[in-house]
């Protein structure tokens, strides 16, 4: 297990450093960083100054290894739109995007894994009909529009919830929705097919044959083996999540990362921008190694890999 | 009147005995869902084909004394303009109808940008094996650990939102399900003997990567192109609704949702309208997608 954890870390590591590369690379030779700094009145020389005064004439990968020393030991730079320090703006952002994160994950789960056990015990009839119905609904549905219709009903017409913000629990309640519901089908299928397969093996034929209700088998014997890949997909659907919550966040308004991110695109403001892309990857990194050592750790097959 | 004698038999049933061609015919028209799906699809192509006929107006032309119309179930409605007009007075129905062209270019263009991306990564990497499968599957996991979303954005935001850009960054974003579905078949596929046997015959790398192992490896290629072409099509319309993909007055059927927010109140319909288009368009790409992985998996093989 340590090995196979050490080899799992190392490689997180080396793609961490591929991301930071990247989004260097990305957001500082795709665009002229000086004029950007100087501001749209400033003249040749002001930006010719600014250039020398930042640093941006030297060597690019001088330049880089510069920026990683900073970023690592957390100076991320100034905003330019906001004038406060980036590393500030964007931890005083973070919790909301993972409390959006972790309530739509809850509820993608809530409301997946029965439907799945369900479509499972009792297949090819409506109720599994009805939830692959639904699971192939869920994934067309554009989550901006699914979003806006939520709105529309439940803040516009019925007037139960706040159309955006985020100051209290209610303003969580249909980004939550709105994020958790597409990757609800995944979870399901993945119940479905896990809980088909273990419902057929041979320890839940003996648990049957001793004669257990059929609730104690499906629930203490079947579900529990059948959810060890669902807990792995819940690490890296999370990762995903956060970074969808970028369309989210800027349909409600609610005060996150991802809303960050938008309004920092639009204001050029690059540092911004650039900390909260490697913020996002490298919490991907972090739940996809993680999803991985418990995989590793439920399943030891996985480690001889 | 002919009378079949009993020796022909045999005969008879080899005739009444549907072919594979036939049994092939069967198990496609029988699938309902997949017929569903190329149905919904065969109307949108239709609709983006002859735009220019069907639209009853210039989707550009705008009109201030005409704005906002509600569509024909409305009350106010008029034939004039079945589905109402916008914000700007441009009839909704002529929008709609050409933004299908938008949605579709994207999905295809993205599709083959990345699909050519991902083949060639995922049956490298499969084939070969070894350091080549190593440093692929380091940059597919690199790439799937940055947020496509917050990279487009920002990349389309560098270079100016238009169509050509929108299409660009998306195909050089999404090849990664490609590359890792292709790999994981090509893995497959490599072990069995008629590979064995090319590659005893003397037949070259390329030969061998095209001619024997992509055929075998087809039906995974289409399923994940059906899927990547939804999903592109999905993400041009959040970018185009962000206000970074594609740009006014092109008729997105994204843009369209969000030029309409300013009026959800009284005239949801606006919103109503391009969403149901697109939700429709996606869900029909999921359904052929989803069928032929079902006609085309092994086990149902009749």
């Amino acid at each position: 297990m340590l090995t196979y954890a050490a080899k799992r870390l190392g490689l997180a590591l080396l793609v961490a450093l591929a991301v930071s590369v990247i989004s260097f690379a990305l957001l500082r030779a795709s665009s002229d960083v000086a004029a950007a700094v100087a501001g749209e009145a400033a003249t040749a020389a002001d930006i010719e100054f600014i250039r020398h005064a930042y640093g941006f004439d030297r060597p690019l990968v001088v330049q880089y290894f510069d920026w990683l020393g900073r970023t690592l030991t957390g100076d991320l730079g100034q905003s330019l739109y906001y004038k406060k320090d980036v590393a500030d703006i964007v931890l005083s952002k973070l919790p909301v995007t993972l409390v959006l994160g972790a309530v739509s994950l809850v509820f993608a789960i809530l409301l997946s894994i029965p439907l799945g056990v369900l479509a499972a015990v009792y297949p090819n009839t409506w109720i599994d009909r009805v939830s692959l119905f639904f699971a192939v609904i869920g994934q067309a549905l554009p989550s901006f529009w699914f979003a806006l219709v939520l709105i529309m009903l439940f803040s516009l017409t019925l007037r139960w919830l706040p159309v955006s913000g985020s100051d209290t629990w209610a303003h969580f309640v249909m980004p939550s929705i709105a994020l958790g519901y597409y990757a609800a089908p995944a979870f399901m299928r993945l119940t479905r097919a896990g809980m088909m397969e273990v419902l057929s093996a041979d320890f839940v034929r003996t648990a049957r044959a001793k004669g257990l209700s059929p609730a104690s088998v499906v629930f203490k014997h079947a579900l529990r083996n059948a959810i060890i890949p669902v807990v792995a997909l819940a690490a890296v659907q999370l990762g995903f999540m956060l970074g969808g919550s970028i369309v989210i966040e800027t349909v409600f308004a609610l005060d996150g990362l991802g809303y960050l991110a938008w309004q920092s695109i639009r204001h050029n403001d690059f540092p911004v921008t650039q900390a909260i892309v490697l913020l996002l990857s490298v919490l991907y990194i972090a739940l996809t190694l993680l999803a991985d050592l418990l995989n590793g750790w439920l399943d030891p097959r996985i480690r001889v890999r | 009147m002919a009378t079949v004698p009993l020796s022909e038999a045999g005969v008879l049933d080899a005739a009444l005995t549907p072919g594979p061609g036939a049994l092939l015919r069967r198990r496609v028209f029988g699938h309902a869902s997949l017929m569903i799906g190329l149905g919904i699809l065969a109307v949108i192509f239709f609709m983006a084909f002859a735009a220019p006929l069907l639209a009853p107006h210039d989707p550009y032309d705008q009109d201030l004394a005409r704005r906002l119309i509600p569509p024909i179930w409305h009350d106010k409605g008029t034939w004039t303009y079945p589905l109402g007009t916008d914000g700007l007075g441009r009839d909704y129905l002529s929008r709609l109808i050409y933004g299908s062209q938008i949605s579709l270019l994207i999905g295809f263009a993205v599709m083959a940008i990345s699909g050519v991306i991902g083949l060639l990564l995922g049956i490298s990497a499969g084939y070969f094996g070894g350091k080549i499968d190593m440093a692929v599957t380091f940059v597919v996991t690199t790439r799937l650990s940055m947020p496509v979303v917050l990279v487009a954005l920002a990349v389309v935001a560098l270079f100016g939102g238009s169509l050509t850009v929108v299409i660009l960054v998306l195909g050089l974003l999404k090849w990664d399900r490609f590359a890792v579905v292709i790999r994981g078949a090509t893995m497959q596929v490599r072990a069995l003997d008629y590979v064995a046997a090319a590659e005893a015959a003397g037949a070259s790398t390329p030969r061998i990567l095209f001619a024997e192992i992509l055929p075998n490896i087809m039906n995974h290629l289409i399923v994940v192109a059906t899927l990547e072409m939804a999903s592109a099509i999905l993400l041009e319309a959040a970018l185009s609704f962000l206000g970074l993909g594609v740009q006014p007055p092109l008729p997105s059927w994204g843009l369209m949702i969000s030029e309409a927010k300013a009026y959800m109140f009284f005239s949801f319909w606006l919103i109503a309208i391009p969403g149901v288009a697109l939700s429709l368009l996606v869900l029909a790409i999921n359904l052929v997608g989803d069928g032929i992985r079902d006609l085309t998996a092994p086990e149902n093989r009749a």
